[in-house]
């Protein structure tokens, strides 16, 4: 029987020759992967009863979402998991200062693979589907419940195939493109399944901009999400410590049955960088139709778009410029690698000499927590994920979500903007992507 | 599994985890100590008006957005006997049943049902009565599996007796 993706490797973990949507399955997991809310999960694992963890090695614990912790409540919880993984032996462990985003270190640090299981505390765990795993989020008891028994019960999801064609149009990034799909398919659209993109335009991209639509795919309600395992995954993977044995031939079959098929031509339907406006994310406008929205915040960085591309594209555009008086602009490297190599490239000194701040690697104010908390009355133009109301602060702010160059160019021009219109400091028109490629 | 209620709020759709419990109060990782925050940002009231045994009604997509099970914990432990909507997101849906949240799918629940009505809920056979107007509205159970682990105490009660010592 012909098999999607997602099918494929349910099979595989959970030993069966073929699976079929809406089958339960129960699936040997591969790497259990929880951030600060480890902490919760260690509560409800102590509730259980068992004194070890069914396999240290494939935990993987990242402090990312409150570092360095804004608060006591949080310095204990971090101190409690700190000991707690000590205590069971967990050595894929990431303080504070050794990590970043835990969906960028999962990747780097060679936790995920093509055919692997992976599930981890956090809804973006979709991201890993850039990397040929079947990845999902799940909550604390649930992880609890890992902990112990090493396998989860999962519903085998239907495929929603996405065939993306055509070229990017200027300043039309992946983020557009998952912004018009989710636009188009709605934020439960894809409620409970699996999604393949696939297509030119997919193939054309590098990984970490594929790693945006499998991020995002959660907000169109996906259970898991994979972009093509091919030449240009394995050499990403080649320079990475790959802990499991990646399965290079995992495709989906010719005749695979989907539930959905969408084809869109990117050339022709993405013509301009897409908006999700205030304040769910498929609420989405293409930024011509937007008129003027004064911004008094930008924010570049996230688990969604806080990669070495994504701070290339912004210090491009911010060379030489500044950052609008009425606005700030918070910028959020995605980990400690990344924020490295933005240094040696010389993107951190544009920052500053823009005007903007440089926070450390980690979620940074995606959620409202600290590092950039907006007022009432206030609109932030933000790479990141969700425009929830209230989602980065005040209940009565305003969440725009971007690409990283709508972001770079809103935060000079103080409203939302395209980078094209921008202008030189000498006020000359000056475009920025007109050559370059970006080479990420 | 039956348990009759009044229903304490109506929402529409796509009431994210944010709107349930805002991001800035997951550090509190004690899951007897989110109920104070629940639904705090969008409906301050809310809280000091629910009763023991009380039913939050929704539109579809319930619970969407971010795994935090503190969404989950803040209902449950605010003493909520149930949620009903169209849909509810996956990781929230799964959540419920681990923690043992009662939920229950119905498409007209929104519209056919109003605050303070009284409401009785037939988990296994999917029906829904509102006892104040009188009213059978349909609706569609979880599982047989999934029931049976919301009435056990959810997934750590369940591991408990498997594992525990």
């Amino acid at each position: 029987m012909p098999m999607t993706i997602a099918e494929k490797i349910l099979a595989r973990a959970s030993g069966k020759k073929e699976v079929r949507p809406d089958e339960i399955v129960i699936a040997d997991i591969d790497i259990a992967m929880s951030h600060e809310n480890g902490d919760m999960v260690r509560k409800s694992f102590l509730e259980i009863g068992v004194d070890k963890v069914w396999d240290p090695n494939k935990i993987v614990i990242i402090f990312d979402h409150r570092i360095p912790a804004e608060s006591e409540k949080t310095a204990t919880s971090h101190k409690a998991l700190r000991e707690f993984v000590k205590a069971q032996g967990i050595k894929n462990f990431f303080d504070v200062g050794r990590g970043g985003i835990c969906h960028q270190i999962l990747p780097d640090e060679g936790y995920v693979w093509p055919g692997a299981v992976l599930v981890g505390t956090d809804s973006h765990t979709t991201t890993h589907g850039a990397f040929g795993a079947l990845a999902t989020g799940i909550g604390a008891t649930e992880m609890a419940g890992v902990w112990t028994e090493g396998k989860l019960w999962f519903k085998v999801p239907r495929t929603i195939k996405i065939t993306i064609n055509g070229k990017l149009n200027p300043n039309v990034y992946a983020k557009d493109v998952i912004l018009y799909v989710i636009g188009k398919i709605s934020s439960n659209g894809a409620d409970y399944s699996a999604v393949e993109f696939c297509g030119e335009t997919i193939d054309d991209m590098t990984i970490a901009s594929r790693m945006v639509l499998t991020n995002l795919s959660m907000e169109m309600g996906a259970k898991t999400a994979f972009t093509p395992i091919d030449e240009k995954l394995k050499d990403y993977l080649a320079k990475r410590d790959v802990k499991g044995n990646p399965d290079w031939t995992l495709k989906a079959d010719p005749d695979a049955k989907y539930a959905e098929e969408i084809v869109i031509d990117a050339e022709k339907e993405i013509t301009e960088p897409q908006i999700a406006c205030p304040h769910e994310v498929d609420n989405i406008k293409p930024i011509s139709k937007l008129g003027r929205v004064n911004v008094n915040q930008g924010v570049l960085g996230s688990c969604t778009n806080g990669r070495l591309e994504d701070l290339e594209v912004a210090a491009k555009i911010l060379d030489g410029n500044k950052i609008h008086p009425d606005c700030r602009l918070v910028i959020v490297p995605a980990s400690q690698e990344i924020y490295l190599q933005a240094l040696e490239r010389k993107y951190i000194e544009i920052f500053i000499r823009a005007g903007a701040i440089v926070n450390p690697p980690g979620c940074g104010p995606c959620l409202g927590i600290h590092q950039g908390v907006i007022a009432a009355g206030e609109n932030c133009v933000s790479s990141t994920n969700r425009n929830f109301q209230g989602r980065m602060g005040s209940k009565d702010s305003n969440l725009y979500l971007a690409s990283p160059a709508v972001v770079a160019a809103s935060a000079i021009k103080g409203y939302l903007a395209l980078p094209d219109r921008l202008k030189d400091s000498n006020d000359k028109e000056k475009s920025y992507f007109s050559d370059k490629k970006l080479e990420v | 599994m039956k348990i009759k209620g009044k229903v304490v709020i109506v929402l529409g759709d796509n009431i994210d985890t944010d709107l349930i419990y805002p991001g800035r109060f997951l550090n509190i990782t004690d899951k007897l100590e989110t109920p104070k925050h629940l639904f705090e940002m969008s409906h301050p009231d809310l809280r000091a008006k629910i009763q023991n045994g009380n039913i939050i009604v929704a539109g579809a997509n319930f619970g969407c957005g971010s795994s935090r099970e503190q969404a989950t914990a803040a209902i449950k432990y605010a003493n909520i006997g149930a949620v009903i909507a169209k849909s509810f997101a996956r990781i929230f849906y799964r959540n419920s049943i681990n923690l043992g949240l009662p939920l229950i799918i119905s498409q007209d629940a929104a519209k056919e049902m109003q605050e303070s009505e009284e409401i009785e809920i037939d988990f296994d056979k999917g029906k829904i009565k509102n006892l104040t107007s009188d009213k059978d509205i349909s609706a569609i159970s979880l599982p047989k599996q999934a029931l049976e682990l919301i009435e056990g105490g959810g997934l750590i009660a369940s591991l408990q007796k498997k594992y525990g010592k």
